[in-house]
């Protein structure tokens, strides 16, 4: 059941109990509703990636509570802690090998840019090696902040267009 | 037996041992050729059986530059003791290395050549354990800048896919922070000036004094 | 060959028909980035089937370079660094650092605030031994404990949070004192805590301890010998379980812990299965110490009231009288004044033994600052145990030995 979103999707009963939407709409909804993500977890907020996954911020609400560590299954890629220059390469690595569509949220204030770290050996934000979706910033963010950035992914998730790069491979 | 007269019977035993002045554990200066059998007394004879941290200091402008320091815990004695031996050669580093008295040594010792370049003589597999393999330089020196040096990332492959580079961190005229002095001219903090933005290059003009 | 044991299968002395069933040495690199390895470690291992005949592991993916920026801060502007070295418990990584820069001054703490940093620490403690279990649980295949300790864990957050503001990365401790005094009703509350806290243990006590699966998978797995234990430097939970009698808070008392009653659990065999009882067994004695503390907080100021030159005098203060204006300007801008000279203090933290060696040429900035992380000292035996165990005993191993790369790395 596909119901109106925005001015995507639209719902007229046709003969038969068929629903015409369009692809879009259905495959947004398809994707946004059963994000699995892949925890980098580095360092602290990686803790709080795994409270938000317990049970008082259950993240299962969302559709999210498989946390797949293989990057062949997991749709979002979530780096939740310091990125060293060490580690760097193997974060592309684990990128490079998940299946489009995928999408990275860089959380808490060292993955987005080197946090208070300022120094020889941290490299200054994730985005310099795999492209960023969301931002979330905190040190570490709380668990509704974590779940407010995979809200506002869920967002811009249901505003892409799906279809046309159905056909293409994703870059 | 109590701390003095420990200090006191090593003193007497090895004669490059001499006290470091301190203010809470014993202490003790030992020259590097004759660590190794200190090191051995202190563990077999005197109840020292835990090697707790193998660090260094760089002195930077003083003569010897480089001090290798050991803290050895007794359980009996209830109390730590710190042995520092100075490394002779100020360009090329060097200690004798312990990795056959306590095997937790291999670890320490692979940190402070990491971090410091000085060689243990002796060590089995003296590699870098925190940076990664092919950088450079050493970071704990002086004269090694906080924001760090511009290299290229230790995967070819990633570096040339994504642009990448190790950068100096951008400092905005560098770390700020206070040396020690007596007078607030000295005192207060100012800019040590290593980096400034990837995008701005330092302004041209200073404009207050 | 009995799963039990330690198996003797090395490749190494094989006769001349078995060398015909040799398998090929296999490299396996258990990545960076793997569920059972508790953070960014890596270990580069050689399988023969299903035989470890080589560990090495790989350190370094969180090497932050905390050390050199401690040498272009502040003590105080250092103190959120220390957070986020065991992030597991903060809190206590700030009062070992707070009390090792005071030792410099030889400075002495009121005893309000040495009974406010012993309930915190051991409050942490609690919280650290708590994820330890519950993961360790969970891979084991436990998934039921995970989620029992993380909700008692969540409670404790809430307390956190109203203590210091911040569930955990806490940076509670200043030089010379505390951030501020506990809020009103806070210590009953820590009180209704600790009284739930006791039958969650209990419960992932029926669940874990006699479970036979439990048992299986860490009896006589991963042994550590009284000597390997002092050779490499252990210390903590691990140590202990190896047999070795040997606490800081008992041996080298410091922040007041000499006035409170507690025990100290000692193992036998040095088994995964005894460093976990052994911290089973430490979540009970915190909470007598916490109990005692609590009854007995004294009165007075949470900060050395004396120490002008080190703690920030009070706000009122500061907004109406010149001199104490000026001297809050001194404090904030070049750092609590420290004398020259060389300390080196080890808090019993709990993961093992977190030592400071500080530096110092005088003046609000230190010269050298190490940090001997005890997780260090904790990897670094692993070459030692695990060949001869199976692939499937490394989770097994590696969460006995309750790391945090954090500290290691630093």
């Amino acid at each position: 059941m596909v119901t109106t979103t925005r001015e995507y999707g639209y719902n007229s009963k046709i003969e038969g109990e068929v629903i015409v939407s369009k692809v879009d709409a259905v495959i947004n909804w398809v994707r946004k509703n059963s994000v699995w993500p892949m925890p980098m977890g580095l360092a602290c907020c990686a803790i709080e990636l795994m409270a938000t996954g317990a049970s008082r911020f259950d993240i299962s609400r969302f559709g999210m509570e498989v946390m797949r560590f293989s990057p062949r299954q997991s749709d979002c890629m979530i780096v939740a802690g310091t990125v060293t220059y060490k580690m760097a390469e193997a974060v592309r690595r684990i990128y490079d090998q998940m299946a489009a569509p995928k999408w990275v949220v860089a959380m808490g204030a060292c993955a987005s840019t080197g946090g208070m770290y300022r120094s020889y050996a941290v490299m200054q934000g994730v985005d310099r090696v795999v492209p960023v979706d969301v931002y979330i910033s905190g040190c570490p963010p709380r668990p509704e902040a974590l779940l407010d950035g995979m809200m506002r992914l869920q967002e811009k998730i249901s505003r892409e267009q799906s279809f046309k790069g159905l056909f293409k491979a994703k870059e | 037996m109590p701390r003095e007269t420990l200090i006191k019977e090593l003193c007497l035993k090895f004669d490059s041992v001499q006290r470091r002045s301190n203010l809470d554990w014993p202490a003790i200066n030992v020259s590097a050729h004759q660590l190794v059998e200190l090191c051995k007394k202190l563990r077999d004879e005197y109840a020292f059986d835990m090697l707790m941290d193998v660090t260094a200091v760089d002195w930077e402008k003083e003569r010897p530059r480089f001090t290798v320091i050991y803290h050895f815990l007794s359980r009996e004695r209830g109390h730590y003791l710190r042995v520092a031996c100075n490394c002779e050669n100020d360009d090329v580093p060097e200690a004798p290395s312990i990795v056959h008295l306590w095997g937790g040594a291999n670890w320490h010792e692979r940190e402070v050549y990491d971090m410091f370049g000085i060689k243990f003589i002796g060590h089995p597999n003296l590699k870098r354990i925190l940076m990664w393999e092919g950088y450079s330089y050493y970071p704990l020196r002086k004269e090694f800048p906080l924001a760090g040096i511009e290299t290229s990332l230790p995967a070819a492959d990633v570096a040339e896919e994504t642009q990448a580079k190790v950068i100096a961190a951008p400092m905005m005229g560098g770390p700020f922070c206070s040396k020690p002095g007596p007078y607030m001219s000295e005192a207060e903090p100012e800019g040590k000036d290593e980096s400034w933005t990837e995008k701005q290059p330092k302004p041209e003009a200073e404009v207050n004094e | 060959m009995s799963k039990h044991q330690k198996s003797e299968y090395v490749t190494s002395d094989l006769s001349q028909r078995e060398e015909e069933f040799k398998g090929e040495i296999m490299t396996l690199n258990m990545g960076p980035s793997h569920p059972a390895t508790h953070g960014v470690l890596r270990l580069l291992l050689e399988l023969d089937g299903d035989i470890i005949q080589k560990c090495e592991p790989v350190i370094g993916y969180l090497h932050r370079g905390d050390e050199k920026i401690a040498e272009n801060m502040t003590y105080n502007q250092f103190v959120p660094y220390t957070d986020r070295l065991d992030y597991l418990a903060p809190l206590a990584n700030n009062v070992t650092y707070a009390i090792a820069v005071e030792q410099l001054a030889n400075l002495e703490v009121p005893q309000r605030c040495q009974a406010i940093r012993v309930i915190v620490c051991e409050l942490a403690r609690i919280s650290s031994h708590l994820l330890g279990i519950g993961v360790y649980g969970m891979d084991t295949g436990a998934m039921t404990v995970f989620l029992y300790t993380f909700t008692e864990r969540e409670k404790l957050y809430t307390l956190f949070e109203e203590l210091t503001g911040a569930r955990f990365t806490t940076s509670y401790t200043r030089i010379g004192g505390v951030a501020r005094d506990v809020p009103e009703g806070w210590l009953s509350r820590v009180k209704n805590f600790l009284d739930g806290l006791l039958p969650v243990i209990d419960e992932i006590d029926t669940l874990l301890t006699r479970n036979k699966i439990f048992l299986q998978r860490t009896e006589h797995v991963g042994v550590i010998s009284k000597e390997d234990a002092m050779q490499y430097g252990l210390t903590g939970p691990n140590l202990r379980a190896s047999g070795i009698d040997f606490d800081l808070r008992k041996r080298m008392p410091y922040s007041g812990y000499e006035q409170y009653d507690f025990e100290v659990p000692i193992g036998t065999v040095g088994d995964c299965y005894d460093r976990y009882l052994v911290r089973m067994e430490e979540v009970r004695q915190s909470e007598r110490i916490v109990r005692q503390a609590i009854e007995r907080m004294p009165d007075g100021p949470w900060y050395a009231e004396d120490a002008k030159k080190i703690f920030v005098p009070p706000k009122p203060k500061i907004m109406t009288s010149m001199e104490e204006l000026i001297q809050n300007f001194m404090l904030v801008t070049e750092g609590p004044q420290m004398p020259a000279g060389e300390v080196y203090f080890e808090g019993e933290n709990p993961k093992g033994a977190l030592g400071f060696y500080i530096v110092s040429k005088g003046g609000g900035v230190p010269y050298r600052l190490k940090i001997r992380g005890p997780s260090f000292c904790s990897l670094s035996i692993l070459p030692k145990i695990m060949p001869g165990h199976m692939a499937s005993d490394i989770p097994v191993i590696l969460g006995s030995l309750d790391f945090v790369m954090g500290e290691c790395d630093r």
